[in-house]
């Protein structure tokens, strides 16, 4: 091997990495915020909704965990602009990043709420708790707690996943390696430092994870 | 202009078989590749564990795109030459190696320690104990997540669309900037990976609730 590296021209442009990297973590959050959104809003229809709203959930949950994230952009990006709506980049990205979160996370939500045990519920029901407060003080906190390691790994999933946005240009991290790599020509370089910055993202945030896991939902229960 | 046509819709059914046959390739090796993992994870040797745990923590905490760009432009850097067949095949396998071994890990851990000591007990060496023993146990445990993970695969594949493999998406592509009917072309894409993936979904579903009822009873 007679390659000559030069990692010089990636961290002359560390100020664009950072951006890039910015970018992708502010995406994969504002994803997960609203794709949890989406996943509550589903997972009660799904529990307590009448039978033709069933459906329709069950069909986009299918329908999105079948088919590649990339396709789904590609249709956000492409599809839906040629219909008459106009939107950046950066909007599809996140929409096809919310929309593909949410059915995933449906599934991972309603596994915390049919974990609750019934007898809990029947307990609130025979305080005279209302439906709205017996989820918000009975439910919410032990599902919280058992679809906890799930959703963390979902959201590091989604993190990584987001970088497939770069093909439709938005901005984040793997969009800002690509433009590197127009103007330089040191792809294996930039790709290493990326694939490094993406590791510690993700190694970053399990760590994060597991600390609030330990200063909020550590309690102990009967399992 | 073209029009989406049958000639069209066609070709992009046709290209089904690149996605298929790049998917089995990923199988097929990331099951070889999974295996090793998942015994170097539960290995006694402290060397084998961390070496599996670093193959592991680095190809589940790196996008697969990344991992595909960096085995497509590295491997010239390296003096080897590649195309986007094997590029995309070798990234997939090695992200599936880690993907199936980290699951394969956690089946083999699932069998109960009194089959080990047993195994031990009759002096069995490391290879009969593994073979006639504990992956035959784990294997039925290992199978409902193993089909779960096809579908991931399979889905993995249309990311070789990014370097220029012609598989489903690419042929989507392709046939979108000829047509300019991106509605269309997307749905058909979409369509063919779902009838791909949703009977392996089913399958994966099925097998599980039928495992959990025989673990209830």
């Amino acid at each position: 091997m007679n390659y000559d590296f030069q990692f010089g021209a990636v961290f002359a442009a560390w100020p664009l990495l950072l951006q890039g990297t910015w970018t992708t973590i502010e995406l994969s959050f504002l994803a997960m915020v609203l794709g949890l959104g989406v996943a509550i809003a589903c997972a009660w229809g799904k529990t307590a909704g009448p039978a033709p709203l069933r459906f329709v959930i069950n069909a986009y949950i299918e329908l999105i965990r079948n088919t590649p994230f990339l396709v789904q952009l590609f249709f956000f990006f492409f599809a839906l602009p040629a219909l008459g709506l106009r939107w950046s980049a950066h909007t599809a990205a996140l929409t096809a990043m919310v929309v593909n979160l949410g059915a995933y996370a449906t599934e991972i939500i309603r596994a915390g709420i049919e974990s609750i045990p019934k007898g809990q519920i029947e307990a609130g029901l025979a305080l005279s708790l209302k439906r709205h407060e017996i989820f918000r003080f009975v439910i919410l906190k032990p599902a919280l707690k058992a679809i906890y390691p799930a959703l963390t790994s979902q959201f590091i999933l989604l993190m990584l996943s987001s970088s497939v946005v770069s093909v439709i240009s938005a901005d984040d991290l793997t969009s800002v390696a690509a433009n590197l790599q127009s103007q330089t020509f040191r792809s294996f370089e930039i790709y290493i430092v990326v694939a490094v910055i993406y590791l510690a993202l993700a190694m970053g945030f399990s760590a994060l994870f597991r600390q609030i896991y330990r200063r909020t939902l550590n309690y102990p229960d009967r399992r | 202009m073209r029009t989406f046509g049958f000639n069209e819709f066609w070709f992009i059914v046709e290209a089904a078989r690149w996605t298929i046959a790049l998917s089995l390739i990923a199988f097929a090796g990331g099951a070889i590749g999974g295996l090793l993992v998942a015994l170097g994870r539960t290995a006694q040797s402290l060397w084998a564990q961390r070496a599996a745990g670093a193959f592991i923590q680095i190809f589940q905490g790196t996008p697969l795109l990344l991992q595909l760009f960096l085995i497509f432009f590295g491997a010239p850097v390296l003096g080897i030459d590649i195309n986007p067949w094997v590029a995309a095949g070798a990234a997939l396998v090695l992200n599936s190696s880690a993907f199936l071994g980290e699951i394969w890990r956690g089946c083999i851990q699932a069998i109960p320690r009194g089959q080990w000591e047993a195994a031990e007990a009759l002096s069995l060496s490391y290879v009969a104990r593994m073979r006639d023993v504990i992956l035959p146990q784990a294997f039925k445990i290992a199978l409902p997540p193993t089909v779960g993970y096809m579908v991931q695969i399979i889905k993995g594949t249309s990311l070789a669309a990014i370097i220029g493999f012609t598989e489903v998406t690419r042929a989507g592509q392709i046939i979108n900037n000829a047509t300019f009917q991106p509605l269309l072309v997307f749905s058909v894409v979409a369509a063919i990976y779902f009838v791909l993936c949703w009977p392996l979904s089913l399958l994966a579903a099925r097998m599980e609730r039928r495992q959990a009822r025989a673990l209830a009873r």
